[in-house]
């Protein structure tokens, strides 16, 4: 699998994670994904990009457009050096926050990718990294 | 004789003023600066005297540093220069440029004004270049502080214009959303509803997010809590304009709105209708439609 093209955002402002979408946006288009798939994966970039600014006090995020033989999709690394989470299990049910939100954006974003990967350490931080294939 | 630069610089300045100045509004004409037709000739002439003015009286009493008083006057014209074109759209390029093309003539006075003496054209050239560099920079911060300030202002207008809250009908509202919901701007847009709703006295609010990219969990939260706060003053919400896209992505999301929806406004509009005891019924086609059957 060969990465062809890879763009940092850092996060550390509400306007970082409008401009986070608008780059996934690109990416996702320029690997060909429909408007659902797009849809799907900008929205998923959304949760995760918040997540990283609310909770993980700010960090950053590495977009690279992916190709596998003909098949071409986008890949996302969120990192930040924030709390991480003590209880990866709890964090991804449904409906479970600590920050007064839905409690959907976790699993919800897991449930919009075909890839998803979630490490983290207490008192290190937290990376999330999902794709979303063509 | 040896002189140092600044000297130099100062009497060349002085003395060469006329020619300087007609050298450098032909530079500028010739570099396009009147082509854009957001400057006229007389406009630029009037700059360029001034500036070049104020130049050659800061240089004879503050020397080369321009970070003294004697530049302040100077500075300011900058100053206003910069900020002017940067309303009006001029690029950098096109506002750096108005200062850096005195350099040529400048220079080429200098060379004038020194003959052979090599050391002294040197000198002279780089006490020009300092000054011309240093407020070549000023011109840009205020260019760039000027930028941002039209951006802020205009985030701002953008945050207040696209919030209307429209009425339709007695007792139905609609607010079509538009663009980005972030925190700020979504206060606004709830403010805004519940206090149209109160105003009209609305039975029925439609939400419209046609206009809305992304709908995640920080949008849904703020649909929701719009939609409970209307209910508690007594108005039922309509969610229309939610794309194929956007419906199969709040699936996997795990939203649920709880409230009805319609795929356009136009649908959301026509039940509010009903709901409110009216009907639109197509008046009885008249004779001239007859006769085209
Ligand atoms: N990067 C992170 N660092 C630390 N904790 C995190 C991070 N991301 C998520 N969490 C924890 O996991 C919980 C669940 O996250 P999730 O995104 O599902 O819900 P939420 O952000 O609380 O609400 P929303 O539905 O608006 O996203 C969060 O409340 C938070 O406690
Ligand atoms: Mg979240």
């Amino acid at each position: 699998m060969a990465v062809t093209r890879t763009e940092r955002k850092s996060i550390h402002t509400g306007d970082d994670v409008v401009r986070v979408r608008q780059a996934v946006r690109t990416f996702a288009v320029e690997a060909g994904l429909g408007l659902v798939d797009q849809t799907k994966i900008v929205t998923a970039a959304s949760e995760l990009a918040r997540n990283t600014l609310d909770y993980g006090g700010g960090g950053e995020v590495r977009i690279e457009l992916l190709q596998e033989g003909r098949r071409r999709g986008v890949r996302l690394t969120f990192e930040d050096e924030g709390p991480g989470i003590p209880d990866i299990g709890l964090a991804l049910t449904d409906h479970y926050t600590t920050g007064g939100g839905l409690g959907l954006g976790l699993s919800g974003a897991k449930r919009l990718s075909n890839e998803f990967h979630l490490e983290s350490t207490v008192g290190i931080g937290t990376r999330v990294v999902i794709a979303r294939w063509k | 004789m040896a002189m140092d630069g600044t000297e130099v610089l100062i009497k060349t300045v002085t003395r060469e003023e006329a020619a300087i100045l007609d050298a450098w509004v032909a530079l500028l004409k010739a570099g396009g600066a009147l082509q854009t037709g957001r400057i006229r000739e007389a406009e630029l002439q009037t700059q360029a005297k001034s500036v070049l003015g104020q130049l050659g009286q800061a240089l004879a009493s503050g020397g080369t540093d321009t970070t003294t008083d004697a530049y302040a006057s100077l500075r300011e014209s900058l100053a206003d220069i910069s900020r002017s074109r940067a309303i009006q759209g001029f690029t950098p390029t096109d506002t750096i440029s108005f200062l850096f093309s005195l350099k040529e003539p400048i220079f080429d006075a200098l060379s004038r004004a020194s003959g052979t003496d090599a050391a002294q054209v040197a000198a002279g050239i780089w006490s020009a270049s300092k000054v011309l560099d240093q407020l070549g920079l000023h011109t840009m911060e205020v260019f760039q502080q000027s930028r941002e300030e039209v951006i802020g202002r205009q985030s701002e207008e953008i945050a207040e214009l696209s919030t209307p809250v429209v009425r339709l009908w007695d007792g139905i509202l609609a607010l079509p959303l538009i663009g980005t919901l972030d925190s700020a701007r979504t206060g606004v847009v709830m403010e805004n509803l519940l206090q149209a709703i109160v105003d009209e006295e609305a039975e029925i609010a439609i939400i419209d997010i046609t206009g809305v990219p992304t709908v995640d969990t920080l949008v849904a939260q703020h649909l929701l809590k719009a939609i409970a706060a209307a209910r508690l003053m007594g108005a039922d919400c309509i969610v229309s304009g939610i794309r194929p896209q956007i419906a199969q992505t709040m699936v996997h999301l795990g939203v649920e709105l709880n409230v009805i929806s319609k795929s356009t406004l136009a649908d959301a509009f026509a039940l509010a209708l009903r709901r409110t005891g009216r009907s639109v019924v197509r008046k009885a086609p008249s004779a001239p439609d007859e006769s085209r059957r």
